[in-house]
């Protein structure tokens, strides 16, 4: 138990490639019997890797703002090492990828029958990926993770998605490089300067205001593109639409978040003069995404097109509630990506089941789901709530703690981002209205079943979570708070506080040279 | 007074490079049947043996014998170890295919091992003349090679035009070489570097020889604006002479451009260093953008390594020891991706002769998914992404970079990788998510799955655990010039 304790993170990411291992292993003539075979080996390293994950949050320590479950082995050159640990930003990522996998699995479990062990194989490296992207204490592992994760990503859209999907997966692929790369040169002039990869020492490492602009307008255009925010999310809406139900339900759940962890754990400690310079920047487009998005949103003929545009909203919010600096707005834009990890990959699974039924996404298609589907209905509901932020449900929380940052902020950007709100709840309304009610017209919708045994059994725990985190958000906002409140304390307020003493510098230098 | 005999044991693996060539020759002609298995074997035991010699016997001490000209120490001893597994590796792949064309000569190894000794004196060179005779011992044996398959148009195309763009590199370097000698009364790295020390660098009569002897280095390594000739000749010559290609004699060359830069002409680096920068931008952006319109893969080799002779040439950039370093981890790791690759386009042909149209490869995952496999490691390396092997590379190259302060430089670099992305990425589309096209006939052939297999290893993500032996070398390497 100690060995476990002490290397567990280590353990999370190799047990996906142990079951990649395995499934290698597996060969026979009888092609389903491989298929059992590969769905239950994928289905178990997952199951065991989310019990890891829970064991993980229940031994994390939330009093404390120091890096826990720290392992760190020298690995070559000056220097870097394979450096892993969690804090509070941190530690319900990886919960949240760990929890979201099965159910990626068991969503594919009919599916998917084209080339069923590669498919498996992406979606378990992805796993290590994403668990290494949140644990990384070093800034070239970080990298590595970061970036690799686009290989497996890039093979699932484009060997299991749609009809489109060669042009998806390239836009997906080229447009997060692109980010990258920038974001590379970043880390490279950082580890010259500072002289180490250790991110613990980059981030009290005190890089000069004027270079910090640059090195975060590169962390930016990764990070941006990543969310994504408004205008590089174009990528979204088609990797989504074309993407397979269980690789739109990861993009959303957990590849989305990393662009708002990464400005967590990178532009905010380590470069906080540029990061309360450029806070309008964010502002500017944050705002302009949750309105714009949401107006496109409202338009839209396809459901998974919809439900990425409102992602981008979302992350619009997340954006706001990071950058306005204070404890309200960063706790509550982990708990919004949190919950919109949860909830947006609900919705796809959902959009998932009847498009299993019908093989179409278009809305019109559908229609009055309420009156042979009730399962459905009301498991769509709880979304769809969950997703405009009723209160009793994970969006609400998010929202309102986000709204309440925002506002200690300006009231003007609250007021800009309380319009994404009433948006929000339009358009998943008349999505709603136009999915799940009215009458039966089509033949086609009314001779659609209900749930199955499958079906209910990956959405039901989801709905749970979203209770869960409506009802009694201390369970997640516990172990954030410390965390949160250190990186504002020694990081932010100073950095605020020099930018006060600047402006009132240079207001004293014109009043003296006015006179 | 120096000894009537030079030293001779730092060049003793160039004594039994040549004499083994000889011998092989010799088995060669005097065999009644034909000879090409023979020698062939032979000569990659003659390289075993060399590279046997190299490291237990002359090791990495810095030794200068021949009255000044040859110098051995660890970074010609890396680089040549670097030279000999491409030649070796090169030598395996060949078989299959020049029996299959009907052009298994054994001049073939015999050849190679002679490029081979002329790329040994080009590293270990350490004057201008010492250089010119191994650069020419070199392409003679290449431009031979090129024209190898005598009966086809195209290869025969191919060694003339190589032949001829060759011999007008030859001469600017020869001009430029006459030149610094005239300017400075030397040929002697040493003293060279000693003359321009004290000198000053700032004769017009020198830059302009440096910048002929330049001319001519840039031709060697295919750099922008000297490329032209290595698309044709990459197309037209046999495969297994295109990926000896575009290994050894690149290696080699680069090799020579740092020897030579950062000895003799250290000092001049405000004169070399904006025409190396020149050289790199240039080719990395056309070996990125004239890339995209490729379909025949061996020309998009070509073009892709011509990109990457531009990373390489970044690093040379810089001009310090961190630079040499990042380059030698760079061509360990751009050795093993481009072998793969041409071990996995040997090993594919359908019934109308080998795979060339890189449309061919539709659906090759589904036809023979390790090999697609395979390839897509080496195209995901190739294009430097995190994880494979060409991202440690590139990671040490922009490192060094980075910290000697040319950020736009490496922000160059890192665009045009993006757009290389796009082709390698094609690849990877037209295997995995296109449908069949044509059905293969897989080259079944033992040696030829071997390298593919343990190549596609080293890039692979299992490179994680490489990369730390491999950074120690490569800084071994670097001290040579670490003075």
């Amino acid at each position: 138990m100690d060995f476990i304790q002490s290397h567990l993170l280590t353990i999370m990411m190799l047990t996906p490639l142990i079951g990649v291992f395995f499934i290698m292993l597996v060969n026979h003539p009888d092609q389903a019997l491989v298929n059992r075979n590969v769905r239950h080996v994928s289905l178990l390293v997952t199951m065991v890797t989310f019990i890891l994950s829970l064991l993980l949050w229940a031994g994390f320590d939330g009093s404390t703002a120091d890096f826990q479950f720290v392992e760190k082995y020298k690995w070559f050159g000056d220097g870097i090492s394979y450096y892993v640990g969690v804090d509070g930003i941190s530690v319900l990522f990886i919960v949240l990828s760990a929890f979201l996998m099965p159910i990626c699995i068991l969503a594919s479990w009919e599916t998917i029958q084209k080339r069923l062990k590669e498919y498996m194989i992406a979606f378990l490296v992805l796993e290590t990926l994403m668990i290494g992207v949140f644990s990384s204490l070093d800034i070239f592992l970080f990298y590595l993770f970061f970036e690799g994760g686009l290989i497996p990503m890039f093979l699932i859209i484009g060997v299991w998605g749609g009809a489109e999907r060669i042009y998806a997966s390239y836009k997906f692929f080229l447009y997060t490089l692109l980010g990258s790369v920038l974001m590379l040169v970043a880390m490279l002039y950082m580890i010259g300067e500072a002289g180490t990869t250790d991110i613990p020492l980059l981030m009290e490492y005190q890089f000069d205001p004027g270079v910090q602009k640059l090195l975060w307008l590169a962390f930016f255009a990764s990070f941006a593109v990543k969310m994504p925010m408004w205008p590089v999310h174009t990528w979204l809406p088609d990797a989504h639409v074309q993407a397979p139900t269980a690789g739109s339900v990861i993009l959303a759940g957990v590849l989305l978040k990393m662009g708002g962890y990464g400005f967590l754990r990178f532009s905010l400690p380590m470069f906080p003069d540029a990061t309360v310079e450029f806070t309008w920047l964010i502002f500017g487009l944050s705002v302009i995404a949750i309105i714009y998005t949401s107006l496109v949103a409202l338009v839209q003929e396809d459901m998974k097109k919809l439900i990425a545009y409102s992602s981008v909203a979302h992350m619009g919010f997340v954006t706001i509630g990071i950058f306005v600096l204070n404890t309200n707005g960063i706790e509550g834009s982990i708990f919004q990506m949190l919950s919109h990890g949860v909830v947006s990959g609900a919705l796809f699974l959902c959009v998932g089941v009847v498009y299993d039924r019908l093989h179409t996404r278009e809305i019109s298609r559908f229609g009055g789901l309420a009156t042979n589907m009730k399962k459905y209905a009301i498991l769509w509901m709880i979304f769809t709530m969950a997703s405009v932020g009723l209160p009793g449900t994970s969006g609400f929380v998010g929202e309102v703690l986000v709204l309440f940052g925002a506002y200690q902020f300006s009231s003007w950007l609250a007021f800009g981002a309380a319009f994404g709100v009433i948006l929000g709840a339009a358009y998943m309304l008349y999505l709603t209205r136009r999915l799940i009610f009215g009458d039966l017209t089509h033949e086609e919708t009314r001779e659609m079943k209900d749930l199955s045994l499958r079906e209910y059994t990956i959405l039901l725990p989801l709905a749970a979570v979203v209770f869960w985190m409506g009802i009694y958000p201390a369970s997640f906002l516990d172990p954030i708070r410390v965390s949160v409140d250190n990186l504002i304390v020694t990081h932010l307020d100073p950095a605020l506080e020099r930018a006060e003493n600047r402006d009132a510098d240079a207001a004293e230098q014109i009043a003296a040279h006015q006179e | 007074m120096t000894n009537m005999v030079p030293n001779l044991m730092p060049v003793m693996p160039e004594i039994i490079l040549a004499v083994g060539a000889m011998l092989l020759l010799m088995v060669g002609v005097f065999r009644p049947t034909k000879a090409f298995s023979e020698v062939s074997t032979l000569s990659l035991l003659l390289l075993v043996i060399t590279g046997g010699v190299l490291y237990f016997y002359v090791g990495g001490e810095t030794q200068i014998t021949f009255g000044g000209m040859f110098i051995s120490d660890s970074f010609a001893v890396y680089t040549k170890v670097l030279i000999l597994i491409g030649s070796f590796l090169s030598i395996v792949m060949a078989g299959p295919y020049l029996k299959d064309h009907m052009i298994d000569r054994f001049e073939f190894p015999v050849l190679i091992i002679l490029a081979t000794l002329g790329m040994f004196a080009m590293v270990s060179a350490n004057s201008l003349m010492s250089l010119y005779v191994g650069l020419e011992l070199q392409s003679l044996s290449l431009y031979v090679l090129a024209a190898f398959n005598r009966d086809r148009n195209r290869s025969t195309e191919s060694g003339l035009k190589y032949f001829v763009l060759g011999a007008l590199s030859s001469g600017m370097l020869l001009y430029g070489i006459s030149l610094i000698y005239g300017f400075t009364g030397s040929v002697d790295f040493d003293v060279l570097a000693l003359t321009l020390e004290k000198a000053g660098s700032g004769h017009l009569g020198l830059t302009l020889g440096l910048v002929f002897i330049l001319a001519g280095l840039a031709f060697k390594v295919s750099a922008v604006p000297f490329h032209m000739w290595a698309p044709d000749v990459y197309e037209g010559a046999p495969t297994p002479v295109t990926s000896f290609f575009a290994t050894a004699p690149k290696i080699a060359a680069l090799a020579l451009f740092v020897r030579v830069m950062m000895g003799p002409f250290a000092d001049m680096i405000g004169e070399w260093q904006q025409v190396v920068i020149f050289l790199s931008v240039a080719s990395m952006l056309v070996g990125a953008f004239v890339a995209l319109m490729q379909t025949n893969i061996k020309r998009l080799m070509a073009y892709s390594s011509i990109g990457h002779v531009g990373y390489a040439l970044m690093a040379i950039v810089i001009g310090t020891s961190a630079g040499v370093e990042a380059l030698m981890v760079y061509l360990v790791f751009y050795l093993t991706m481009t072998i793969g690759t041409f071990g996995a386009i040997l090993s594919m042909r359908h019934s109308d002769g080998m795979v060339e149209d890189i449309n061919d490869l539709a659906g090759l995952s589904t036809n023979n998914l390790p090999l697609a496999i395979s390839i897509a490691i080496f195209m995901f390396s190739l294009a430097g992404i995190p994880l494979l092997a060409g991202f440690f590379g590139k990671y040490y190259v922009f490192l060094a970079v980075v910290e000697a302060g040319f950020v736009p430089l490496a922000v160059i670099g890192v665009v045009t990788s993006v757009v290389g992305a796009f082709y390698y990425l094609r690849i990877i589309k037209i295997m995995f998510f296109d449908d069949a096209a044509v059905s293969f006939e897989k080259m079944e052939s033992r040696s030829l799955n071997w390298v593919i297999g343990v190549t596609a290893l080293i890039n692979s993500p299992a490179s994680v655990f490489l990369i730390a032996p491999v950074a120690a070398m490569a800084a071994w390497a670097a001290l040579s010039f670490a003075g």
